[in-house]
């Protein structure tokens, strides 16, 4: 789960991280009295769960509270990446003498938390990593000990040569390892990490994403979450325990298993379609999941055909089956459906379907090159 | 033979009375697992459909019946206490079905459960079946038949569609292994593909790959380097978009590393047959 940065640095705040102030606003006239507030120049920040939101505009200066309200206004009009701005960050600008870069992230490859750092902060890490990796210094994180002060101060002396501004680096990043952990991250970053002139070192930025599977067992980030900043119907899924990912083709697809629900929309591009979406209706799978699947995937209008791919091993092909009869039964169906269900209780399913003039397929090659065909206006393959 | 599990195995249930647990205990049993006995805590003495003794703790139940495996089926926020109880009693081959387990506890249960010694795989996997042999975990046993073939996959349902159009095909398994879709687990690509090199009724391995992380290209350099066995590959995920999570917590392109197409183009430079399409892994097969 993505937090928005305002969210993240209360989080990170809240473990000692030094921080400027900022307040959060949903209107320009808000964003000019909080400019009023702090005096001076401020920056006006986008907050949404997206990366280059400087490149879009979405980051500006404003040198009095009326600049504020109008950079504001701009701004909440964007839409980035998709998604439309709802919410600024406003927050005084601060004076920078340099720029470094802080993050942890849970590493597959050691298997541990790893922290990075680089004193080339203020831009895109991974292009730090692929063309100055000599810049980036990493260290992976025991978990029983957690991130020693000894270690920190490596961390410290890779960023700072002055002993007070790694001592307070080491601090930081000590403060940032526990804010990850008790918020059950899966990254925590603060980019920049700033000098001030004054040699004070403090976090301009923060992002954080959250390990989905925390969620349960940590209720007050699980209350972090922005409906208002995400796709509607990924929000629609998410709430009908399906997981689902919204593209740009035309074939909606319905499928049982993340692994299986990626070939089928591979399969879709090799038969010379475009799958419209990822869905996985998961293991266990009940009648309403499917209505809901369908409901999601025909809100879509550049859907043209829908393909179901079951491939019935815990997931019984007749609850499927149901939920195809009842949804449909619910909302009509106004683009063409292709079924292909094989596996548990494949007879019963197959019946159910026939009663009610659905047919159905057992390959999924032939089913996947039927639903293109009938996306593409009977085109294609 | 097969790999990690035979006719040998004495396996353990944790969690045999929930939902899920005590459905996949029925039909193992009825696969012809030795089920020898469950775990629930509270129901110690009882007795699962009147023939499993059930037990408290994992360490009263290795005491009592001498379990050589263990499968888990309890609540996410519980799997990561029960992997570390199972390599603590001393139980050498762990399987951990259970989806959506904190990747920060896996950061701790896989030192703990290396420092044991013991091999867990999983956790979010299927688990694996020898067929005509044993079956441990949620594959179902009846779109395998035994055969000379290895299969080690990411993933659940596709592994199915894979095994299922190879049984059509008549080309039997010795073992099909489920390695589970998140980012930390236990067993990998190639602590599978070294089984099966040392298994001499294995002749060749199917590989089935997903988007996210390097395991595909690290196990590509190994098959060439330590391989004497032909393997075919599948890579899900052709079509997914960067730095979405695509259901599977694994399953997500960083950046531009870990796409299908780098770890295909891994398995082309290694000698693996690179399968365009799921079915597509027979015909490799068949020419090798």
């Amino acid at each position: 789960m993505n937090i928005h940065e305002y969210q993240a640095k209360e989080i990170f705040r809240a473990a000692g991280i030094p921080i400027p102030p900022g307040d959060v606003a949903t209107t320009p006239a808000e964003a000019e009295s909080i400019a009023r507030k702090f005096g001076g120049t401020v920056v006006v920040k986008a907050q949404v769960h997206a990366g280059g939101r400087g490149k879009a505009g979405g980051v500006k200066l404003a040198k009095t509270p009326d600049e504020a309200r109008e950079v504001a206004e701009r701004i909440l009009a964007l839409t980035i990446k998709g998604l439309p701005v709802k919410k600024v960050l406003v927050t005084p600008a601060a004076d920078i003498a340099t720029e470094a870069y802080t993050g942890v992230i849970v590493d597959r490859a050691s298997k541990r938390a790893v922290f990075m750092v680089s004193p080339a902060g203020g831009i895109d890490i991974e292009e730090v990593a692929a063309k100055t990796p000599e810049k980036i210094l990493r260290h992976s994180v025991d978990p029983r000990y957690g991130l020693q002060t000894y270690e920190a101060m490596q961390l410290g002396f890779f960023l700072y040569s002055d002993v007070k501004q790694a001592r307070a680096a080491a601090k930081i990043m000590q403060q940032l390892y526990s804010a990850f952990i008790s918020s059950g991250g899966s990254l925590a970053e603060i980019n920049p990490l700033v000098t001030t002139p004054a040699g004070v070192v403090v976090a301009l930025d923060a992002k954080m994403v959250i390990d989905d599977n925390e969620l349960d067992r940590r209720p007050e980030i699980a209350a972090l979450r922005d409906e208002s900043s995400e796709d509607p119907s990924e929000v629609d899924a998410r709430n009908a325990n399906l997981t689902f990912i919204k593209l740009d083709g035309n074939v909606g697809c319905v499928v049982n298993g993340a692994g299986l629900a990626m070939a089928t929309m591979d399969l879709v591009k090799y038969y010379g379609g475009d799958p419209a979406n990822f869905l996985d209706i998961g293991g266990s799978s009940n009648p309403e999941k499917v209505v809901a699947a369908l409901r999601i995937i025909t809100s879509d209008p550049s859907v043209k055909a829908i393909l179901f791919n079951i491939f019935g091993g815990i997931t019984r092909t007749d609850d499927v089956a149901n939920g195809i009869v009842t949804a449909t039964k619910l909302n009509p169906l106004k683009v063409p459906i292709v079924i292909r269900l094989t596996g548990t209780n494949e007879e019963t399913a197959l019946k159910i379907l026939q009663e009610n003039s659905f047919s159905a397929m057992t390959d999924m090659d032939e089913a996947v090159k039927k639903a293109v065909a009938l996306a593409t206006g009977g085109k294609a393959a | 033979m097969s790999i990690f599990i035979d006719c040998d195995t004495r396996l353990l249930v944790q969690g045999i009375t929930g939902r899920d647990g005590s459905f996949h205990a029925r039909q193992m049993i009825e696969y012809g697992t030795q089920v020898v006995g469950g775990v629930t805590p509270g129901k110690g003495g009882q007795k699962f459909d009147g023939k499993v003794p059930i037990f408290n703790t994992v360490e009263q139940a290795v005491r009592e019946t001498g379990v050589n495996s263990t499968v888990i089926y309890v609540p996410p926020m519980f799997a990561a206490d029960a992997m570390m109880e199972a390599a603590d009693a001393g139980i050498p081959f762990i399987v951990c079905i259970t989806e959506g387990v904190p990747v920060l506890d896996m950061t701790k249960v896989y030192p703990f459960v290396r420092e044991k010694g013991a091999r867990l795989l999983g956790p979010n996997c299927p688990g694996l079946i020898s067929p005509g042999m044993s079956k441990v975990g949620i594959i179902p046993g009846g779109i395998c038949k035994p055969g000379p073939i290895g299969l080690v996959s990411r993933s659940g349902t596709l592994t199915y569609e894979v095994v299922f159009q190879m049984t059509r095909a008549d080309m039997g398994q010795t073992t099909c292994v489920g390695i589970g879709g998140d980012p930390i687990n236990g067993t990998n690509f190639i602590d599978c593909l070294a089984a099966f090199e040392a298994d001499p009724q294995t002749k060749a391995v199917v590989m089935i790959g997903e988007i996210g992380g390097t395991d595909e290209q690290e196990a590509a350099v190994f098959v060439k380097k330590n391989m004497t066995k032909p393997v075919v590959g599948f890579i899900a995920g052709q079509t997914a978009p960067p730095g979405r999570r695509m259901g599977h917590a694994g399953a997500i392109i960083s950046g531009s590393a870990g796409t299908a197409a780098e770890k295909m183009e891994a398995f082309e430079a290694n000698g693996i047959g690179v399968a365009k399409r799921p079915i597509d892994v027979v015909e490799l097969l068949r020419n090798r």
